[in-house]
C-alpha cells in the first residue's frame, strides 16, 4: 500500500468471485460446514465494523452490545410477532442497532484509547445486566427463535441450511462493497488521520467528533445485521452475547484479519472458526489457551493481520 | 506504567486458587490452623512470583514500545492462556477453605453479626493502600518510578535502570492481585472463571476512579462495593449492571475518572 506507485484494486472483483464460488459449490457443501461458514460471515460482518474503527484506532470491547441487540430483535420478531423471515429479521436487527449505535454515538464519541473501549464494555454489560434479570426474555437461559424462512418460504431440510447461507452471503458482500466504497469516500479517508493525529484533522476543518460517530453507527448497525444472522443461524439466543468476551472475540478475529481490507475480516471469522471448532475438538480444556497463543503470536509476529502477509506476499 | 493488564484477573485466580489448595493440604495435615494465614500469604506469592516474573521479562517487555491498546490485546491473550492453565493445574472442581474465616468468630454491631476476617480483611486493604503511596511518593524508588511513568526515554538518559522498574512494578501488581486472590480464598468457593468476574468489576474501579490514580481506585472501591451492597438490599434485580452503569455515568460527567490529571494535548 505505500509503495507510492498506484496499484489496480480487485477487492471488488475478489468479493464477487468469492460469493459466485459459493453460491456455485454450497450445494456440495456438508451441513457442518455450511454451518460454519454461515456462522463465520455473521461474525464477519460484526468485525467489518470494528475494522471502521479500528482504522481511527479506536477499539470497542462493546460490540457484543450491538451483536446481541441484533439478535434479541430478531428473537422478538419470531416470539412476539411471528415473523421469522430471514431478511426482515437482519434488517430490523441491523436498524435496532444502529439506532442504539447512533444514540450512544452522542457520548461515545467524545472519548478515545482507553476509554472508548471501557466505556463500550460498560454499556454492553449494563446490557447484559438487564438481559439476565429480564424473565420475559429468558433470564440466563435466553430462549429458542424460530426456524427461519425466505421470503415467507420454508425451504425443504436438505436446503435450508444453503438459502440461509447464500442469504448471508448476499447481505455480507453487499455490506462488504457499501463499506469499502465508504472507505473511499472523504469521510472514510478521514480514519487513519484520526488515528494518527486528531489535533490536524480538527485544523483541517473536519470533525473527527463526528466522523467517529458516523463510524460507531455503521458498526453498530453492522454488528446488529450479523446478530441477528447468527441468532437465525443457531437458533438460540442467551445474554452471553452481550458479555465482554464476546466483543474480545470480535477484536481476536478484527486482529487476525488485519483492517486492510474488506475481505478480510470475513476470512478471519472463517479462520477463526477453524481453530475454535479443531482446538475444541482436539482438547476441549484448552481451547482457550490455543486461541491465546494464536492471538499473541499474530500480535508479535504479523501485526497488522494475516492479510498484511498475503499482501505483502503478492504485490512486492 | 500505562498498561491495562486484563492478565490481573488470572493472577487474582491464581492466588486464590494456590491458597486455597496449599491451605486445604496444610490444614488436612494437622497442621496449627491458626498458621493458616501465614500459609495464604505464601502460597499465593510463591506461586505467582514466576509466573509475573516470566510474563514481564519474555512477552511484555519486547512490546512496550507499541499502542496502549496492542498491550491490553496482549494481555488478554496472557488471560486466555493463564485461565486454562489454571484449570489444567488445578482442575474444574471448586475449592472450600473455610477455616480461616470461621476461626475468628464474629462479633456484634449494633444487633448484628458481623465476621471478624472481614474486618481484618479492611484493615489489611488500608495497610497495602497506605503502603503503597508511601512507597509511591515518600521513597527514592517510588519517586524515580513516577519519573520512569512520565518518561521512559528520558530517565534512561538519567541513568535509571528502566527495566528493572517496569519488572518489579509488574511483578508488584500481580503480587497484590494474587494477595486479593489469596485473601478472598476464605470467602467465597474457588472455581474457575474466578478471573473473569474480578477484571471487569477492577477495571470498573479504575476507571471510576482515574486511571493511574491511587486515591481514584480507593474512592472507585469503595463506590462500587457501597453501590452494590445498597442496590442488593433495596433493588436486587438491578445488582448485576448497577456498577457498569455508575462507571458510565462517571465517564460521561468526567471523561478520566474522577481523580484523573489534565492530559497535554499533543500536537
Amino acid at each position: 500500500m505505500k509503495q507510492g506507485r498506484i496499484r489496480r484494486d480487485h477487492t471488488v472483483a475478489i468479493a464477487f468471485a468469492v460469493f459466485v464460488l459459493l453460491a456455485a459449490l454450497g450445494p456440495w457443501l456438508p451441513q457442518w460446514a455450511m454451518f460454519i461458514m454461515t456462522v463465520a460471515v455473521a461474525r464477519g460482518l460484526v468485525v467489518l465494523g470494528l475494522l471502521l474503527l479500528l482504522r481511527a484506532g479506536l477499539v470497542s470491547f462493546g460490540q457484543a452490545l450491538f451483536y446481541c441487540l441484533g439478535a434479541y430483535s430478531a428473537g422478538a420478531l419470531g416470539r412476539f410477532f411471528g415473523i421469522s423471515d430471514i431478511f426482515v429479521e437482519m434488517l430490523v436487527g441491523g436498524a435496532v442497532a444502529a439506532a442504539t449505535a447512533f444514540v450512544l454515538g452522542f457520548l461515545l464519541a467524545r472519548y478515545r484509547g482507553i476509554f472508548f473501549g471501557l466505556l463500550s464494555l460498560a454499556l454492553s454489560m449494563i446490557l447484559y445486566g438487564l438481559l439476565v434479570k429480564s424473565e420475559a426474555l429468558g433470564s440466563t437461559d435466553g430462549f429458542n427463535i424460530l426456524p427461519s424462512t425466505l421470503f415467507g418460504v420454508r425451504p425443504g431440510p436438505d436446503w435450508v441450511r444453503y438459502a440461509v447461507l447464500v442469504s448471508a452471503a448476499a447481505v455480507a458482500l453487499v455490506a462488504a462493497l457499501a463499506v469499502h466504497r465508504y472507505l473511499n469516500t472523504p469521510l472514510g479517508r478521514l480514519a487513519p488521520a484520526i488515528k494518527d493525529n486528531e489535533i490536524r484533522v480538527e485544523y483541517m476543518g473536519a470533525s473527527a467528533r463526528r466522523a467517529v460517530h458516523v463510524k460507531y453507527v455503521i458498526a453498530g448497525g453492522l454488528a446488529g445485521v450479523g446478530g441477528a444472522l447468527a441468532a437465525t443461524v443457531v437458533g438460540h439466543i442467551d445474554p452471553e452475547m452481550a458479555y465482554w468476551t464476546t466483543s474480545g472475540e470480535f477484536i481476536f478475529i478484527a486482529i487476525l484479519a488485519g483492517t486492510g481490507n474488506v475481505i478480510a475480516p470475513f476470512v478471519g471469522a472463517l479462520i477463526y472458526g477453524a481453530i475454535h471448532t479443531m482446538a475444541y475438538d482436539l482438547s476441549p480444556n484448552t481451547w482457550q489457551m490455543t486461541l491465546g497463543v494464536a492471538l499473541l503470536l499474530l500480535i508479535v509476529f504479523l501485526p497488522s493481520g494475516l492479510w498484511s502477509a498475503f499482501s505483502r506476499f503478492r504485490w512486492r | 506504567m500505562k498498561i491495562v493488564n486484563v492478565t490481573h484477573g488470572s493472577f487474582y485466580a491464581i492466588g486464590a486458587y494456590a491458597a486455597a489448595s496449599m491451605t486445604a493440604a496444610w490444614l488436612a495435615h494437622g497442621y496449627p490452623p491458626m498458621l493458616s494465614y501465614a500459609v495464604l500469604v505464601v502460597a499465593a506469592i510463591v506461586v505467582a512470583a514466576p509466573f509475573a516474573i516470566l510474563i514481564e521479562r519474555v512477552i511484555l517487555r519486547p512490546l512496550y514500545s507499541r499502542d496502549e491498546v496492542v498491550i491490553l490485546l496482549v494481555t488478554y491473550a496472557l488471560f486466555l492462556i493463564l485461565e486454562d492453565v489454571v484449570k489444567l493445574i488445578w482442575g474444574v472442581n471448586p475449592y472450600f477453605i473455610a477455616e480461616p474465616y470461621a476461626l475468628l468468630g464474629s462479633f456484634q454491631v449494633a444487633g448484628m453479626a458481623y465476621p471478624t476476617y472481614n474486618l481484618i480483611l479492611v484493615a489489611v486493604a488500608l495497610f497495602f493502600g497506605g503502603g503503597l503511596a508511601w512507597l509511591l511518593h515518600s521513597t527514592r524508588a517510588g519517586k524515580l518510578l513516577l519519573a520512569v511513568i512520565h518518561d521512559p526515554e528520558v530517565s534512561r538518559a538519567m541513568g535509571v535502570n528502566v527495566g528493572r522498574y517496569y519488572l518489579a512494578t509488574f511483578a508488584l501488581g500481580s503480587l497484590l492481585a494474587a494477595l486479593a486472590g489469596a485473601f478472598t480464598a476464605p470467602t467465597v468457593s474457588v472455581v474457575p472463571g474466578l478471573g473473569v468476574e474480578v477484571i471487569v468489576l477492577s477495571f470498573a474501579v479504575v476507571v471510576i476512579g482515574g486511571l493511574g490514580s491511587l486515591p481514584g481506585a480507593a474512592v472507585g472501591a469503595v463506590m462500587v462495593g457501597l453501590v452494590r451492597s445498597l442496590s442488593v438490599h433495596y433493588m436486587p434485580q438491578v445488582e448485576l449492571f448497577v456498577i457498569y452503569f455508575v462507571m458510565a455515568v462517571v465517564l460521561a460527567l468526567r471523561p478520566r475518572g474522577l481523580f484523573s490529571l489534565a492530559e497535554p494535548r499533543k500536537i
